[in-house]
């Protein structure tokens, strides 16, 4: 990479931090809203549901508690910012620019997971204060490893959601697709439920889709639980290969397409 | 009469926002798959709760299906009136152009409340209906006339609430402007509404009874399909929504004495 294109990271992820810094109470309130795998474990250990399953309440607190993380590092929003950027003829200015405007938005995410970590922080540390037997410390590689899948899962959705985001050149709505994309997300990625606990006919095939390596694959890592390593990064590596060069085309066949909206 | 002509101004919004809505038909038939999709989503999620349980929170499967068809009933409510509107009150507080709803002739919370309809939400009302039907017949549960009543009472009281914990928010944009990042918390709490109350553990119980009342929106309404609620839990669900339903009135009309308009 050559020296300016770093410089232009640097810049962009300076800017856009200070950006991010000012809306740090929404971003309080969205890390808020990402508890819902905490609700879910209170649903299983309560009922008891994991007795049968050969799984401890310590290790799936752990689970939930890596899914909450992994999630909260692996948020995308680019397709709504980028719809609204069009419909408003924002995209224009962007487009005259020698920066592709995806590596802008791409900043944006980046800066807004640094602001969000202190308050993912917050509220591990209060889940940990009332499951106090589920703290452990992971091994420092496996840390890094986890945090490269968190970081490869958030890229596999950065890359679904702006190919998403370039369907705007066609249509006007395309935050109904993402919204739509998004339910087997949220079902199929092991954010409410560990994968390996689905039935057998739905674990037959969701390992050669993409959603259990979204949010699964990177918790199991980090929580400890039983994971295939190798296979893991390999799919994750699989679906950037793939998904790359679908939004490159997408992209420039979306640009000469594109017609300036608004003023 | 004052009702008539609240009357004739609904039809005339119904009539207004339908025609805008439909000119987008594709994203209403994307919106009915999203909804579908949803409610087989938390089916097959509740499938994995039963593998290896009989009951939870003493639901059977069937009867945890019930709540699954309120949630989507309410929710469609919620995707046709209360979510397009909020969207509409933050436009009209950050242009400024609140001013002329002020200014008409008409009571302000009403004209902001029901001005925009989403047709997407009605079709998962229906599916949600549907859903319920067909609980009715797998659970064997004979409608009658007391039944219906309270079925009736109940759900109203629940859209009461939901309606004011969403009017609760919408008044907030008067301070803050912004309110998407509100409503995600208050949507993804809602959400677990989908799940029998009672198989949260006793202190998450009474959180959602007091502070984000989930357990009087979805629990009691489908409590009543199983002749389970007693007497006072169908009082106290009628006061509750009351004091809400008081609180966002009140609410609003405080919040108005800070309103400044945008500059222009």
């Amino acid at each position: 990479m050559s020296n300016l294109s770093i410089r232009k990271i640097f810049t962009l992820l300076k800017v856009q931090y200070s950006n991010m810094l000012e809306y740090r109470i929404e971003i309080a309130l969205w890390a808020v809203s990402g508890i819902i795998p905490f609700f879910m474990l209170n649903i299983w250990t309560n009922n008891n549901l994991n007795e049968s399953i050969n799984i401890s309440n310590t290790m799936l607190s752990r689970y939930f508690l890596s899914a909450f993380f992994v999630r909260q590092f692996s948020v995308v929003w680019v397709v709504f910012t980028f719809e609204e950027d069009a419909l408003l003829g924002k995209v224009s200015p962007y487009l005259i620019q020698p920066l592709n405007p995806f590596l802008r938005y791409f900043a944006q995410h980046i800066a807004e997971q640094i602001t969000r970590f202190p308050f993912a922080l917050i509220i591990a540390f209060f889940f940990l204060l009332f499951n106090p037997q589920s703290i452990w410390i992971p091994k420092l590689h496996i840390l890094l490893l986890s945090g490269l899948s968190t970081f490869l899962s958030f890229l596999i959705q950065f890359l679904i959601q702006s190919i998403i985001a370039c369907l705007c050149f066609w249509t006007e709505k395309a935050s109904s697709i993402e919204r739509l994309l998004f339910i087997p997300t949220l079902f199929l990625s092991g954010l409410l439920a560990p994968v390996n606990l689905f039935p057998e006919y739905v674990k037959s095939w969701i390992y050669i889709t993409p959603f259990p390596y979204l949010i699964d694959f990177p918790a199991n890592l980090l929580s400890g639980n039983p994971t295939n390593i190798t296979f893991g990064f390999s799919m994750q590596i699989i679906w950037i290969v793939i998904l790359y060069p679908l939004f490159r085309k997408i992209w420039l066949k979306g640009t000469k397409k594109y017609t300036a909206m608004g003023s | 009469m004052i009702i008539n002509k609240y009357v004739k101004v609904y039809s005339k919004f119904l009539h207004t926002s339908l025609a805008s809505e439909l000119e987008y038909k594709a994203n209403i038939i994307i919106d009915l798959i999203t909804a579908i999709l949803s409610l087989v989503g938390s089916i097959f999620l509740l499938s994995i709760f039963f593998q290896s349980t009989e009951t939870i929170g003493g639901w059977e499967f069937e009867q945890a299906l019930i709540i699954q068809g309120i949630y989507t009933i309410l929710n469609g409510i919620t995707n046709t009136w209360f979510n397009p509107n909020l969207t509409e009150i933050v436009k009209h507080i950050r242009e400024g152009t609140l001013d002329f709803v002020l200014l008409k002739p008409i009571d302000s919370q009403f004209f902001i409340s029901f001005k925009k309809i989403n047709p997407s939400g009605l079709l998962e009302i229906i599916v949600g209906f549907s859903l319920l039907l067909y609980c009715i017949r797998i659970n064997q549960i004979n409608i009658n006339l007391s039944f219906l009543f309270q079925f009736l009472i109940t759900i109203t009281c629940s859209i009461c609430i939901l309606y004011s914990l969403w009017f609760f928010i919408s008044t907030t944009t008067i301070w803050f402007v912004k309110t998407w990042n509100a409503t995600e918390v208050l949507r993804s709490f809602l959400y677990l509404g989908r799940f029998p109350l009672n198989s949260f553990s006793f202190y998450l119980r009474i959180f959602f009874s007091i502070f984000i009342p989930i357990a009087f929106i979805t629990s009691i309404p489908s409590e009543i399909f199983l002749g389970l609620a007693q007497k006072w839990k169908i009082i106290l669900e009628l006061i509750i929504s009351g004091i809400f339903l008081y609180f966002s009135r009140r609410f609003w009309i405080f919040a108005l004495k800070f309103y400044s308009s945008a500059s222009s």
